[in-house]
């Protein structure tokens, strides 16, 4: 079934079109690109603060209100962009061990920042330990995402 | 000796054939320089973000310097030494790579942004702390270093694509 849907976005007209052009591919990969930034920005700053880094003289939940609204937005431009990329190979993408960490790795981070994170973070009385652990996890899970995505060019 | 010269006796070297040559390397400097990307840029965005005074809208502008500074150049260093080694793949080809080289005029022009802003604006921010909206040229600042860095992403990507390589 994932085999015929990856077939499926190959040969659908967004696929057809990016692979067909010279600077689709690249605008959008660099759109991906600039969304990295505020992603990686708005991930860091709150794992930063549960470790007790950053910003220390502002509640962890504070910074983590702050950084919501940035870490949405950059997400869903980043699901978008990235859905196109892959429609442009996806064929490649399929049978890429990369693409697949980077796609698991994506899915447990986001499970894991929306639920476990998102409520430890709203708390300012999680004891540190329990912070340090869900930031190390945090930043273990995404940067997987980030090595799986860069890694999808490379095999 | 020139400038070019200078690069064929770069990728002349043991360092850089051995870089060139091996599979891993590039894969994973260019991973650590992704990476970086996130830590680096990610609090500049923030830091510009607060001087615009969309985010973080509660904490002293002062506050935000002061704690995610040093993580700006924690990620700069990250970010110039990684950028650096890749440059030893192929020195000639990226010397003479129209996107590496409008990357560094925006880099220059990005650092002489926040050279400005440190050494003039900045001084004085006990008076705009936590004045919202920020001033007129706190958000000038900020605008510019972010379009600028944005500058510098795209056009470091865009140095993959041979669309302009001399042949």
């Amino acid at each position: 079934m994932l085999f015929a849907f990856f077939k499926w976005c190959e040969a659908s007209w967004l696929g057809k079109s990016i692979s067909g052009s010279v600077y689709m591919f690249p605008v959008i990969e660099a759109v991906h690109l600039l969304a990295l930034a505020v992603i990686g920005g708005a991930v860091l700053i709150v794992d930063m603060r549960l470790v007790g880094l950053g910003l220390r003289e502002t509640p962890t939940s504070q910074v983590a209100r702050d950084a919501e609204p940035w870490l949405i937005w950059s997400l869903i431009v980043m699901l978008v962009t990235g859905f196109m990329l892959m429609t442009s190979e996806a064929m490649r993408c399929y049978y890429n061990g990369a693409f697949w960490l980077k796609m698991w790795s994506l899915l447990f981070a986001m499970i894991f920042t929306f639920t476990i994170r998102r409520r430890v973070a709203a708390k300012d009385t999680v004891t540190p330990a329990v912070a340090k652990l869900t930031a190390i996890i945090s930043v273990l899970l995404w940067s997987g995402v980030g090595i799986g995505g860069r890694g999808i060019g490379f095999y | 000796m020139s400038l070019l010269s200078f690069m064929q006796w770069l990728e002349s070297t043991r360092l850089s054939v051995a870089f060139h040559e091996s599979i891993w390397s590039f894969p994973i400097v260019e991973s650590v320089h992704v990476l970086g990307l996130c830590l680096f840029l990610g609090m500049a965005v923030l830091t510009d973000l607060r001087l615009m005074g969309v985010t973080l809208r509660r904490v002293p502008v002062s506050e935000v310097f002061a704690r995610v500074l040093p993580w700006t150049w924690v990620g700069a260093l990250i970010m110039v030494c990684s950028g650096l080694v890749l440059f030893l793949n192929t020195p000639v080809r990226y010397y003479t790579n129209i996107f590496l080289r409008v990357k560094f005029v925006m880099l220059f022009l990005a650092v002489l942004n926040a050279w400005v802003f440190h050494s003039g604006i900045y001084r004085k921010v006990r008076q705009w702390d936590r004045q919202l909206p920020t001033p007129i040229y706190a958000k000038v600042a900020g605008a510019l270093s972010l379009l600028l860095w944005g500058g510098i992403v795209v056009a470091g990507r865009m140095i993959a694509y041979n669309w302009f390589d001399q042949r």
